[in-house]
């Protein structure tokens, strides 16, 4: 499986990367090298086996821990908000989002 | 008594406790020290006044007749995990400047038994790579050849264990990041169980292979820490193993049960698998690797040929998972609430891409485009379902291996350290260096890497050992025993 | 889901599919311990977790699953033993994490279905699902030039998505739908349902086909807050589709707003990359797990559902349906009417009052069945007293007015101080109607000629000779005998 320069810059819009002309190029190539690495994935057959999501689901039970309904965080703005690039009023900021 | 910076961990405990020095003049020694050698390029931060405030508040608490096993003793921590009072990077231009309003649960853990913090830790960014070239704050250079990569991504810690800047430190590994450092620093590190240390305050890269983990100069030292870092964080983290807090250092020292004190090791069965010491691997390492196998004989071991036949797989499948869920956790650095935003931008979408392109290094960019890329749609089954399916087949095959052995060991890095910026044009001849490493994080097995001795132009060359889950105490053993017997571990670079 | 002809738009047949968020009612945060109240200064209620400030990680709140229980208990769907937790990629800035966390492939609540009335018939809308997820926070434009202000007090908030299967076919149907949604919802505790906070959003899939075509093309009609704006929103979304159709163009895939200024829908700005949003399994959560203990201790919990209610109301009290529906809009206007209905025995009396003169004074005062000023008992004796004679309708009125209006307390006495009684002594009224039949000849003249309105002139004199006082009722059959 090939990558095109259309992938490229459809990846990295989805991933709100920029890349220049020159870096593209370069992701391109990195990338189909990777990938045929990857294609060694095809052969296995592994029809049947469930994915491991968890690792230590391979021998134990793993399940959801649920905690009580109690809202205990105190409101800690200030230094929550102390490396926003923008804020206004508490308000963080940012370029008109437009619907 | 030696030089502060010569003392491990217990050493220094009790020297402290014994009024010998104190925690304010040890920390003030081995922040000295790391300006004195700041060419390494180890240390990001400081923060002095902290660190001292830290170091009085222990002498106090020793002064009222107090004694702990880290009471007083100052270390480092990896800048992958937040802190409140130094500044976190990841190693990122992304997060220059950021201050978290809360520290990482492993921190506070340490902090708690009294360790004092001398700074944060240089590594590749958001803890991707294998060198600790990825940084975006300079690389990081090995004390036992200063033109060679000490290993990543936690090159920062290994450096200052190895160049005795900080008798412990903390790291993280998700494909080999404290074993490989570990190994070609020539000191011990351990990555436990997965879910065994909590991941809250970790900068995450990859979820389901994260951990935590302490490296230092000898098992014992380890063993300390890990009983403090470790434990169920049921409060922050799902992830985290309901198994109650161990101490590691009870093992230590002691026959397995039917052994001798002659023999500590009888009865230990130990896995080779043949897939390690093929054509793949340098001959020097395997030599060095054989060599303390042949220690280990000696305190009673045996050694068993086993096979993990999917090792090579592992990269693919580890490249291809650890990119996926990276890629979704850094999408939250985005110029909004927090790190780097652009100065200049037309709109939303502008501002997004020009500040996630000017924060994020090339690799972790790559590791972005690749992660984005398998969870894409009409690729996912066949990229990352196919990998996590292969990943429970090598979960599989290690329990499998485990039927005929207790451990598993090998090398833990194909050769010793190379020269910097060998490598750096290539990134996949870097994702192939981790193939011994993988396998294990993707399985969420127990890890460590111990100095077995010196390869090819003097450089230190690691020996991994791999425990069934939940088993770090008998691994740390099984380590310690090795280093009662051998003097490896104890090595220092010239000069330092 | 039949193709009622009668609801076909211009020969088109008209399917709607509906998604609602629901803002489930914790105190806490689906995966933080902020708390949830509504209001509160911008970021605030935003911590570490909600931030998405790097080490943070996501811990489930148990009540938001026991409420996702309870929903799915109402509607007979089935709760899934397992179900997984995924990752929804996208870049947003109200989106810290810039991913959400939702369900997708394997959802908690699975199934299930909603009935109600549109006018005398019986509908079904099918569920597929519904899921736990988490809301985004807020954009607010207003006060900024050229830019926004974010604020997450809201991410966070614990949210269940229910979607249906596209079974709508009018938008008469979609707002019966939507409104019976928010009477279960509310009816068991999950929502505080109040639309103007957005505790409660509808979005509408709406398309058009004609009968026996594939479905068509959809177009999402998003943040539908009011039932009001919802009618409206669909009518016009369904006539701008037909006439794009008529007009040959084909419907494009669009995610539109409802403007109710201009009463149009408008497509939002286009995604380019259109919802690829690389759902995988979220690593940091677990798979949750809810056992059949859990389930069956939920269900011992769950109050009577509104439609068994009023099934129930239907068959025990023999009240018509609509009656039946109006009853049961609340837990506590159910319990009210059924106090009062048991204790006075007159069901549709009770009905009719609670209503009429019940409601209309609430909706008045803005106020809620639970603090009525008159209870349940004190209504229930009123109409006792009506049933018995003891009082005419119109005296009842003035009577509960006193009630209401704290006056009086006790019926009886009010009945009593303001000279209420009824006269329903037949001697008595013989004497006033005869003495009215004297006075007024020539009325009885005109009746017994044949004209009927005559007789109530008659009765309009005779109650005012009582003083308004006389039983109306037996007025009229005495007269009526008198007049032979």
């Amino acid at each position: 499986m090939s990558l095109t320069q259309s992938d490229i810059g459809r990846i990295a819009n989805l991933a709100r990367l920029e890349l220049s002309g020159a870096q593209s190029e370069t992701m391109l190539t990195q990338l189909n090298g990777f990938f045929d690495i990857v294609e060694q994935m095809n052969a296995v057959d592994t029809t049947g086996v469930e994915p491991l999501a968890h690792p230590t689901a391979v021998i134990d039970h793993v399940s959801l821990r649920l905690r009580p309904d109690v809202a205990s965080e105190p409101n800690d703005r200030e230094a929550n908000q102390k490396s926003a690039p923008a804020v206004e009023r508490g308000l963080f900021l940012v370029p008109k989002v437009i619907e | 008594m030696n030089e502060l910076h010569t003392l491990g961990v217990s050493e220094l405990a009790s020297a402290i406790a014994d009024k010998k020095t104190s925690s304010v003049e040890a920390a003030q020694h081995l922040l000295a020290r790391a300006k004195q050698h700041s060419g390494l390029g180890a240390y990001l931060s400081f923060n002095e006044e902290a660190t001292l405030a830290q170091a009085r508040a222990a002498d106090a608490r020793i002064a009222a007749g107090e004694r702990a096993p880290l009471l007083g003793v100052p270390l480092a921590h990896k800048d992958i995990f937040v802190t409140k009072d130094f500044a976190t990077t990841a190693g990122s231009r992304m997060l220059a400047g950021y201050q978290s309003p809360f520290d990482a649960t492993v921190v506070q853990r340490l902090a708690a038994q009294g360790a004092v913090t001398l700074g944060k830790l240089n590594c590749d960014e958001f803890a991707m790579g294998g060198s600790n070239e990825n940084s975006a704050f300079g690389a990081v250079r090995n004390p036992w050849d200063t033109a060679r990569v000490p290993g990543g991504s936690s090159g920062g810690s290994a450096v200052a264990v190895a160049a005795r800047l900080a008798p412990a430190v903390t790291g993280t590994d998700t494909g080999g990041s404290i074993r490989q450092p570990a190994s070609f620093c020539g000191i011990t590190g351990i990555k436990p169980t997965y879910g065994r240390c909590s991941r809250y305050g970790m900068v995450a890269f990859a979820s389901s292979l994260d951990q935590a983990g302490p490296m230092a100069r000898s098992a014992a030292d380890c063993a300390v820490l890990l009983s403090a870092m470790a434990g169920p964080d049921i409060d922050r983290d799902s992830t985290s193993l309901d198994h109650p807090a161990e101490d590691y250092t009870v093992l230590l020292g002691q026959p397995r049960e039917g052994a001798t004190a002659a023999q500590p090791l009888k009865g230990l069965r130990i896995g080779l698998p043949k897939e390690f010491f093929g054509e793949g691997c340098a001959p020097d390492v395997i030599a060095t690797v054989r060599a303390a196998l042949a220690e280990y004989e000696k305190l009673g071991a045996t050694l068993v040929e086993v096979s993990l036949p999917r090792t090579e797989l592992s990269i693919p499948v580890y490249y291809v998972i650890a990119p996926a869920e990276a890629s979704s956790n850094l999408s939250r650095f985005d110029g909004v609430k927090f790190g780097h935003r652009a100065a200049k931008y037309d709109d939303l979408t502008d501002m997004y891409k020009k500040s996630r392109s000017e924060g994020f290094g090339p690799e972790v960019q790559r590791r972005i485009m690749i992660g984005t890329y398998v969870l894409s749609h009409g690729y996912y089954d066949a990229y990352y379902l196919q990998a996590q399916k292969i990943r429970r087949l090598i979960a599989q095959d290690f329990q499998a291996a485990f039927a005929q052995c207790d451990l598993i060991a090998g090398p833990v890095a194909p050769t010793v350290a190379w020269k910097l910026g060998e490598k750096s044009n290539d990134p996949v001849a870097n994702y192939l260096a981790d193939i011994y490493t993988l396998s294990t994080s993707l399985a969420g097995l127990p890890g460590m890497s111990v100095p077995a001795g010196f390869g090819a132009g003097g450089l230190p060359v690691g020996l991994q050992l791999v425990g069934n889950y939940f088993q770090e105490g008998p691994l740390l053993q099984a380590a310690h025993a090795f280093q009662q017997a051998t003097d490896w571990h104890t090595r220092a670079p010239q000069g330092y | 889901m039949s193709s009622s002809k009668s609801l076909l738009v211009g020969g088109y047949e008209v399917v709607i599919g509906f998604e609602t968020h629901a803002q489930l009612a914790t105190q806490s945060k689906i995966f933080s311990r902020a708390p949830t109240a509504f209001g509160a200064e911008p970021n605030t209620q935003a911590c570490a977790v909600d931030l998405a400030l790097p080490g943070t990680l996501p811990v489930m709140n148990q009540a938001a699953v026991e409420l996702a229980i309870r929903l799915g208990l109402a509607l007979g769907s089935h709760i899934a033993e397992q179900s997984v937790f995924a990752r929804k990629n996208y870049f947003y800035p109200d989106l810290p994490k810039g991913y959400q966390i939702s369900q997708f492939e394997i959802p908690v609540v699975q199934g299930g279905e909603v009935s109600f009335f549109l006018g005398d018939e019986k509908k079904t809308v099918r569920l597929v699902r519904a899921h736990l997820e988490e809301d985004a926070g807020k954009s607010l434009h207003e006060d900024f030039i050229g830019q926004s202000g974010i604020d997450l007090n809201r991410a966070g908030t614990p949210l269940l998505e229910i979607v249906t299967e596209p079974d709508i076919r009018s938008s008469a149907e979609a707002v019966a739908y939507a409104k019976e949604l928010h009477k279960i919802v509310t009816w068991i505790g999950i929502c505080d349902g109040n639309m103007q906070e957005g505790s409660f959003r509808c979005d509408a899939n709406v398309s058009v086909r004609k009968p026996g075509a594939p479905l068509g093309t959809r177009r999402e009609i998003k943040n539908l807050n009011s039932f009001k704006f919802m009618q409206q929103a669909i009518d016009y979304e369904v006539r701008w589709q037909i006439e794009q159709i008529e007009d040959g163009h084909a419907i494009q895939q669009a995610t539109v707003l409802f403007d109710p200024d201009t009463g149009e829908t408008r497509a939002m700005r286009t995604k380019e990359d259109a919802a690829d949003y690389r759902y995988f399994p979220d690593p940091d959560l677990p798979p949750l797990v809810i056992g059949r203990d859990w389930v069956e201790q939920v269900k011992a919990g769950m109050p009577e559902l509104p439609r068994t209610m009023a099934e129930r109301l239907v068959r025990d009290y023999g009240l018509p349906e609509y009656d039946a529906t109006t009853l049961t809009q609340s837990p506590a206007m159910a319990a009210y009417f059924e106090t009062a209905a048991k204790t006075s025995g007159q069901a549709k009396l009770v009905s009719n009052w609670i209503m009429g003169e019940v409601s209309r004074r609430l909706n008045a005062e803005e106020g809620d069945i639970a603090a009525a000023p008159v209870s349940a008992a004190q209504l229930a004796a009123v109409i006792a007293r009506i049933a018995d004679g003891t009082v005419s309708n119109n005296a009842a009125k003035q009577v509960f007015d006193a009630l209401w209006s704290g006056e009086g307390s006790e019926v009886d006495a009010v009945i009593e101080a303001k000279g209420l009684k009824q006269m329903n002594d037949s001697g008595a009224l013989e004497k006033i109607i005869d003495e009215v039949m004297a006075a007024n000849a020539d009325m009885v003249e005109q009746f017994r000629a044949g004209k009927d309105k005559a007789f109530n002139a008659l009765v309009g004199q005779a109650m005012k000779a009582s003083k308004g006082k006389a039983n109306p009722q037996q007025v009229n059959d005495l007269l009526r005998q008198k007049l032979g």
